[in-house]
């Protein structure tokens, strides 16, 4: 396939993949390529090595400081990003910060941006309320839906590491099928997290017809600050699902942090997409798909799956979902992306394999 | 009395950078430069991924990167003609989807050097050393450029009329235009370096003495065309490749009528596509060994197929008489070694051209003692000098393979060990730093762009003309095709590094292309920058403890 010259002239080695690029003009590189990035959550925290959720907290803020000029205040659920942060009296953030029960984070941040409203600020000062998987889909889900309904003016992260990793490793209903928890095996001798449980936070919020939901990975950076940036030209509730993933509770390495992210999106595993009101708009595609055990086997938690004879069945099972995933939201290139609206997702999915 | 503590809710908000989290560490990230490929690959020894990396700026990126070449080799138009890139063979983006087309771009550097008369380094001052220097082809010229840089007075005596050997005398003009050749030279000229022309050197020691020389390099080549005897070889019209290619150089059109090349190395298909160039009758090249055992590049063959040469794999000529010649079949034994069959055919041929091989003509070096001469070539060391103190060699007389490249590579070689020697210091191996191979890459990061190719003349045009076949690229091309490169063990400030720690602990101090540095207060190890940076340049080494 041949390119019009001028796109030839703009290749740069890298593409647009890399994180900035000295061949690149400012307004093409990613918030973070900038030495002027708000580094929202700053160094000294006490996230563990190759830790997702530091990363991908600091790459969200700092977008969300670079579209509202630095008028961002931020309601913290309880939870690891909360713990390495803010051990008492010291604070890695370099933004207005409010740190709030594990569940009611949400509800917090509605509470700031009403208290803006009143105040007359809402229109120059945004609300960012963020937590893990285990304060927003599991604890916080009652105060998230209570937000979205009401429609309040919050843009809402969840940081998707898959447990409660704080709490020593604890099975969240967003744990996936078959992923060991060091806490919370199921009965039965078979380590792994229950197959058909567990739900999906963004599919949950796209219900409530919000302006905006979206997932993205720490592995895709220009896509994830697009989407924060998007998410604050809105008004009203957004959600932004975030995966991160955890080198202690995942049993990875630390320096593969991002390639296990970029893992689970390019099997399928986790899919990357935009919704708007309640509409899927756009989806990431999987650029060389690949098959799901080159994601599991090199995470701890999924160990029990290849040793001793292994459990092909269960590895079957995971890549059906990862299937089932593409064929749903179009993630390869032949496969059409589905318009429509949520009701058609979900009874796609109720269809399943 | 110790202050009393303070209550603990009336502590004031510290920052987090209290916590210093680089004792964390057991393995420190370190920025290193590894040895590309191409580079180690480079019989001249450019820094080729240097100046693709001035080059990918464009605009006036391509002078630098310019300049960066002629530090290593005074000919890019040349190389970016001749060379049969080594470096593209050796290129770590193959495995992505092609190899960089590192000699296209080389070319353009080169022709752009040449259109906006872009001038070589100025020498240091005049060393009063004076070195003589037999042979003005591509070895004694690069020798010549070389030491002229370093202050040294170098004569160049050039026994033909014109300086370039077999770049003048062997390449055809297809391979390599007569205006691109003499620019290059007469740069190198421009430095002060002597040339003297039709000056046959036939005593070494002699010309030495009364010249005053303090060293000499050999680079006569390898011009005197080996000989096989084939019965009935009197009656038919034997020429030699070599005369051939100098008379068509010289202007001569002889007709041929059928020509067969005899011989498998690039001079038979050089003499094979210049017969084609003289003559409406397709020229037949006859090898004795397989396609796949030949020594003449694979892409000159494929060129030389394109333009509608036929080949005799296999075979010998037995006999040659008017009009026509005894071919035998020949049959790989064993140890690869071509057997005769005694199956003959018959082939027609109004001429034969000899082409299986050159020697060097070594006659000034009788008397010289020290030199030693094995297999028609004359050893030398590992500094590039003979047995003979102060006399050095190389190019085609030296043994290593015969190419330009390499002879370029010899004359640079040679002219640092001269330089050591003239000035009494004792010869250092350059330490080499570590390969960068394709698993020190992360393919993620670089887009699938595969490479744009050469223009190539016409097919039906190349068949009569010694107009240049492969043309160069344009600039846009040329600019896509040196960002391809991946850079490979070498930083291109991508911000990566700065972009995924998760410790904020990669400084960017200062402006592009400027190191990056790490925060060893705060790094804790993790190793995502050496996981995460796409071209290897980062590697971790264990903290004492």
């Amino acid at each position: 396939m041949s390119r019009p010259p001028e796109q030839r002239e703009r290749f740069y080695q890298t593409g647009t993949l890399a994180v900035g690029g000295r061949l690149l003009a400012e307004e093409q590189r990613t918030v973070q390529a900038g030495e002027s990035r708000a580094n929202a959550i700053t160094k000294g925290h006490r996230a563990c090595q190759g830790c997702g959720e530091a990363l991908g907290a600091r790459y969200v803020l700092d977008a969300a400081m670079r579209a509202t000029g630095g008028q961002v205040i931020a309601a913290n659920a309880t939870g690891c990003l909360e713990v390495f942060s803010t051990p008492y009296p010291e604070s890695s953030w370099r933004l207005p910060w409010i740190h709030s029960l594990f569940g009611n984070a949400p509800a917090v941040a509605s509470g700031v941006a009403a208290a803006l409203r009143a105040k007359g600020r809402a229109s120059e000062v945004r609300v960012v309320g963020q937590g893990g998987d285990g304060g927003t889909v599991d604890i916080g889900m009652a105060c998230l839906s209570g937000m979205f309904e009401r429609g309040d003016d919050v843009l809402y992260v969840c940081y998707d590491n898959q447990a409660y990793m704080n709490t020593g490793v604890q099975r969240s209903a967003a744990t996936p099928p078959a992923a060991r928890t060091a806490t919370t095996e199921p009965l039965g001798g078979h380590p792994g997290n229950e197959l058909g449980q567990g739900k999906s936070a963004p599919l949950i919020a796209m219900a409530h017809e919000i302006p905006y939901v979206a997932t993205a990975t720490v592995a895709e950076l220009r896509d994830l600050e697009a989407k924060v940036i998007r998410a604050m030209s809105f008004r009203g509730p957004r959600y932004l699902h975030v995966l991160v993933p955890c080198p202690l509770g995942w049993g990875s390495d630390p320096a593969q942090t991002i390639r296990i992210a970029r893992l689970a999106k390019e099997t399928g595993l986790f899919p990357v997409f935009e919704a708007l009101h309640g509409r899927l708009a756009a989806v990431s595609q999987i650029r060389r798909k690949l098959p799901v055990e080159e994601y599991l086997r090199p995470q701890r938690r999924y160990a029990h799956l290849f040793a001793d004879g292994g459990r092909p069945d269960l590895v079957a099972a995971l890549q059906a979902q990862a299937d089932r995933n593409v064929q749903r939201f179009g993630l390869l290139a032949e496969a059409e992306p589905r318009e429509g609206d949520l009701l058609h997702v979900l009874a796609d999915g109720e269809r399943g394999p | 009395m110790s202050r009393p503590r303070p209550f603990a809710i009336t502590l004031d908000v510290g920052s987090s950078l209290a916590n210093r989290t680089g004792d964390w560490r057991t393995e420190r990230p370190v920025y290193v430069r590894r040895m590309p490929p191409c580079n180690h690959g480079c019989p001249a020894r450019e820094d080729i991924q240097g100046w693709l990396y001035e080059a990918e700026a464009g605009g006036e990126g391509y002078e630098r990167a310019w300049r960066l070449l002629v530090a290593d080799n005074p000919f890019p138009a040349i190389m970016g003609c001749v060379c049969y890139h080594p470096c593209e063979s050796a290129c770590n983006r193959v495995q992505i989807d092609e190899a960089v087309g590192i000699n296209a771009v080389e070319r353009f550097l080169g022709d752009e050097g040449i259109r906006h008369g872009w001038e070589l380094p100025q020498p240091q001052p005049a060393s009063g050393r004076r070195v003589l220097i037999v042979g003005a082809g591509p070895s004694g010229l690069s020798a010549a450029y070389h030491l002229a840089l370093r202050g040294h007075h170098v004569t160049l005596c050039e026994q033909a009329g014109k300086p370039g050997g077999m770049m003048r005398y062997g390449i055809p003009a297809y391979r390599l235009p007569r205006d691109v050749l003499d620019a290059e030279i007469e740069r190198i000229l421009a430095l002060g370096v002597e040339l003297r022309c039709e000056q046959r050197v036939s005593d070494l020691q002699e010309a030495m003495r009364e010249g005053g020389y303090d060293a000499a390099f050999l680079a006569l080549g390898a011009h005197v065309a080996r000989h096989t005897e084939i019965p009935g070889g009197t009656a038919a019209h034997v020429i030699n490749a070599l005369d051939l290619l100098q008379d068509v150089e010289a202007g001569a059109r002889p007709q041929l009528g059928r020509v067969v090349v005899y011989g498998g190395g690039d001079t038979a298909l050089d003499a094979a596509r210049t017969a084609r160039r003289l003559s409406p009758q397709e020229p037949v090249v006859v090898y004795r060994r397989t396609r796949e055992r030949m020594p003449a590049h694979p892409e000159e063959l494929r060129q030389a197929q394109e333009e509608g040469i036929a080949f005799r794999w296999l075979s010998t000529i037995a006999a040659a008489e008017g009009g026509h010649l005894r071919l035998e079949a020949m049959e790989l034994d064993g140890d690869g070694f071509p057997q005769p069959t005694g199956r003959y055919e018959e082939l027609d041929a109004d001429a034969l051209v000899l082409a299986i091989g050159q020697d060097a003509d070594l006659a000034l070096l009788s008397g010289v003692p020290g030199v030693e001469v094995q297999d028609h070539v004359v050893k030398v060391d590992e500094w590039m000098m003979t047995g003979a103190p102060g006399v050095f060699a190389g190019g085609d007389m030296v043994p290593a393979e015969r190419n330009v490249a390499v002879a370029i590579g010899h004359g640079a070689a040679a002219a640092r060990c001269i330089d050591g020697w003239l000035r009494g210091i004792e010869p250092r191996a350059e330490q080499e730093a570590q390969l960068a191979t394709f698993e020190h890459i992360n393919p993620w990061y670089y887009t699938d762009a595969p490479r744009t190719v050469r223009p190539l003349l016409a097919d039906v045009r190349r068949q009569s003309t010694f107009e240049e076949v492969v043309k160069g690229l344009d600039e846009s091309s040329a600019l896509f095709e040196a960002r391809r490169c991946l850079s490979c063990g070498n930083c291109f400030s991508c911000d990566n590094c700065f972009g995924v720690c998760p410790d904020n602990a990669v400084l960017k101090p200062g402006p592009d292309g400027e190191p990056y540095a790490f925060d060893l207060d705060y790094c804790k190890g993790c190793g995502m920058c050496v996981t995460e940076c796409p071209c290897g340049a980062i590697e971790m080494v264990p903290e004492e403890i």
